[in-house]
């Protein structure tokens, strides 16, 4: 192997041809998706059972168009959910959450309540950042807005062993401030305390914006809706 | 090696002429890289440091999560990003650039030309580490796994990564050997992947994002990418250039150097997807992503045999020279780790295995038991060279080889266990009245696994214990005086001559 331009075009094409098979194509599959009703019609008003493709020229189409009158999904996080998502990621929440159900057999994923389907590719193309996440040191997160009320998901944030005494998941007490009761009484914005954070009598704690907004996101982290690929599993 | 190229110990004969030309080359070489190598393995060794210690933080914290947990800059999603940062893009990217260049060189068997080009790539390079190692710890964090970084810090370092692959460009142009060595092919391709590779993530995750999961896949096909068309391939190379070099036999086999290459090129590309098996991404992409990990066995099998091969009956010798322990430990690493790497990629183990702590056990065996031992190894053959000065303390390399093979071995041995009971348990199902419920809860299999955890800390113990051994050693090193003439290598057990 001596001559340089053989083994360059080599170097080139292995690495152009990954791109092309992993990226390309995926671009090319699922860059269209949009959001759709649960269920899908044909041009006659019918329903239609999932989603079917047809050869329109060199075109591929779907039949089917979304459903008049019917909400549509995926939902577009917006206002302070937008902004959590950037909190989620500058907290480095990814490293111990993933944010993807796996199919029923595969995996504990539907006994473990964390979603009553699986998650497709259709349920990630408003999220700026997709974050599906590699470790599960915590639970997954990708319904977590159905489980959990926001006083959990503050109590929890501000100290995890105060909910469960097991938990490995650091605290975010800094996205919160402990003050001093005002004369006009408890603000309202304030958190209930829970007794094992030992917050010093007359003070009361409040969420900062960044802490107000990571709930937000976590409570529109939700794939609790059907689509025409995927259904709820019986 | 081909036949004709000299070892070292062929180039102490000094009756040799065409020996001592070829020698005096190289030395010339050595001196010429003396500038950027230095620049570059300062800046590894500090990274290093500045890495084991954020290393050591973060795994406290998994098991203690209290332990400097009112600190916002010291949440455990920021530690450990600065830790994989400073490993990466501060580490192995800053040593591979001291190392895989002067070995181009000394393949090339040419005078450097232009090191100001490495030494500006060096000084953009590491500013913009910097930046990013500092946004990421200020929070201004890409939630993108491998590609954290600020995207003010990123194009320095796309910047650095260009002038890096057009100077190993320019330096393989000017060669004046008529053979092409294995380790030339590695070091060309990687330097050419990782531009490429680098530009294209950032652009198509951070710049203009791609739609939805079309940025995880390649994100995937970055990061593991990044494992495998540039650490690798380095450390590939440089085992390729010194166990020859410093047994003083050639490589067994050119054609099977060849196959090795092709396939690792072909078939690693591919690879990265098998982080997603299970995911919301195409099934058919998962299948090739799978397809291709396995298929890895034929590049690791025949790299596998082709270093074996070459080392066997001078296992004695290869003992008493720092440089081969530590890369034929890398080796070793390298075929075990691309195995088991295999294996979970097939679906029902990464069913177990995926979302554990198996998968950072085994990115560590990758990263650390085979690259980063490997470019110890390289290290402790080039400074001496290029600084004409030998290793001031051979106690301080037995305390840096034995610290980090006990630690790399129980971190490893630690998180498979631990990661295994994990996947295990996570998925364990059992009917209860009629229902199928899972047999373990969460807060029973985070408990069970704790103590993995903690023995990971003590490994992280051992592995600071070694780094530092290392780096006092080379700012000694560094600090003394050359040593006139040829002096006798720093060898860990009484032996020949010659091998260093």
């Amino acid at each position: 192997m001596k001559s340089l331009p053989l083994l360059f075009l080599g170097i080139f094409f292995t690495i152009a041809f990954s791109w092309t098979g992993i990226i390309l194509s995926s671009y090319v599959q699922l860059g269209d998706l949009e959001p759709t009703s649960t269920q899908l019609v044909n041009a006659e008003g019918d329903p239609i059972s999932g989603i079917y493709y047809t050869e329109e020229g060199s075109k591929r189409q779907f039949v089917g168009t979304t459903q008049p009158g019917e909400d549509v999904f995926p939902l577009a996080a917006v206002g302070s959910a937008k902004r959590g998502q950037q909190v989620y990621e500058q907290m480095g929440c990814l490293y111990c959450h993933s944010q993807q159900v796996r199919r029923e057999g595969f995996g504990s994923d539907f006994e473990r309540n964390w979603g009553k389907r699986q998650s497709v590719a259709r349920d990630y193309i408003f999220q700026e950042r997709v974050m599906l996440g590699t470790m599960r040191t915590g639970p997954d997160l990708t319904n977590v807005g159905t489980r959990y009320t926001e006083l959990w998901q503050h109590q929890h944030l501000f100290m995890p062993e105060s909910i469960n005494d097991w938990s490995i998941m650091p605290p975010f007490a800094f996205l919160y401030k402990v003050q001093e009761i005002g004369s006009r009484g408890p603000s309202s914005e304030a958190i209930e305390a829970l007794s094992s954070w030992n917050i010093p009598e007359g003070h009361e704690v409040i969420p900062t914006q960044r802490a107000n907004d990571l709930v937000a996101y976590l409570m529109s982290l939700n794939q609790n809706y059907e689509l025409p690929e995927m259904k709820f599993s019986e | 090696m081909s036949a004709k190229s000299p070892s070292l110990l062929d180039s102490f004969k000094t009756s040799d002429n065409e020996a001592l030309s070829i020698r005096a080359r190289l030395c010339e070489v050595d001196t010429s890289m003396r500038g950027p190598a230095v620049l570059f393995l300062v800046s590894a060794v500090l990274w290093l440091l500045l890495g084991t210690f954020f290393a050591l933080i973060a795994s406290i914290k998994i098991h203690s999560p209290y332990f400097a947990g009112s600190i916002e800059e010291f949440t455990f999603g920021r530690v450990r990003t600065v830790h994989l940062n400073a490993m990466i893009y501060g580490w192995g990217t800053n040593v591979i650039l001291a190392i895989a260049p002067w070995i181009m060189g000394r393949l090339c068997r040419t005078r450097i030309r232009h090191t100001s080009i490495l030494i500006t790539a060096g000084i953009f390079y590491n500013i913009g580490v910097t930046i990013g190692v500092i946004g990421i710890l200020l929070g201004d964090m890409q939630g993108v796994e491998w590609l954290e970084m600020p995207t003010y810090a990123t194009p320095l370092i796309a910047i650095a990564f260009c002038l890096a692959g057009v100077w190993v460009v320019l330096a393989f142009r000017w060669r004046q050997s008529n053979h092409i060595y294995v380790s030339q092919w590695y070091i060309l391709a990687a330097f050419f992947w990782l531009p490429w590779l680098y530009t294209v993530a950032q652009i198509m995750i951070l710049f203009i994002p791609a739609p939805g999961v079309v940025q995880s896949l390649t994100n995937w096909w970055f990061a593991h990418n990044v494992l495998g068309l540039w650490l690798t391939p380095i450390a590939l190379a440089t085992a390729y250039y010194l166990i020859p070099k410093v047994l003083g036999r050639p490589i067994h086999s050119y054609y099977l150097s060849l196959v090795g290459f092709w396939s690792l090129a072909f078939f690693y590309n591919w690879a990265g997807v098998h982080h997603l098996i299970g995911g919301p991404v195409p099934a058919w992409v998962i299948s090739a992503g799978v397809v291709a990990s396995v298929m890895m066995v034929i590049p690791v099998i025949v790299t596998a045999v082709n270093h074996h091969m070459t080392v066997v009956g001078l296992h004695k010798e290869g003992w008493a020279s720092p440089t081969i322990r530590f890369i034929v430990f890398g080796a070793l690493n390298y075929t075990a780790v691309s195995l088991i790497g295999s294996t979970m990629a097939l679906r029902s183990v990464n069913e177990v295995t995926h979302f554990t702590h198996f998968t950072v056990g085994h990115s560590h065996h990758g990263v650390y038991g085979f690259f980063t031992m490997i470019m110890f190894g390289g290290v402790y053959y080039m400074l001496p060279r290029i600084l004409e000065r030998e290793w001031p303390s051979a106690f301080l390399i037995r305390t840096h080889w034995w610290m980090c093979v006990s630690g790399i071995i129980l971190m490893v041995a630690a998180l498979s266990v631990g990661g295994w009971i994990q996947g295990v348990q996570l998925n364990a199902l059992v009917e209860s009245d009629g229902v199928v419920v899972p047999a373990y809860t969460f807060a029973e299999v985070t408990q069970n696994i704790n103590w993995t955890l903690v023995l990971r800390s003590l490994s992280g113990v051992l592995l600071t214990i070694g780094h530092i051994a290392f780096a006092i050693n080379i700012f000694w090193m560094l600090g003394s005086k050359p040593t006139a003439g040829l002096s006798k290598a720093t060898l860990l057990t009484e032996s020949e001559e010659g091998v260093s």
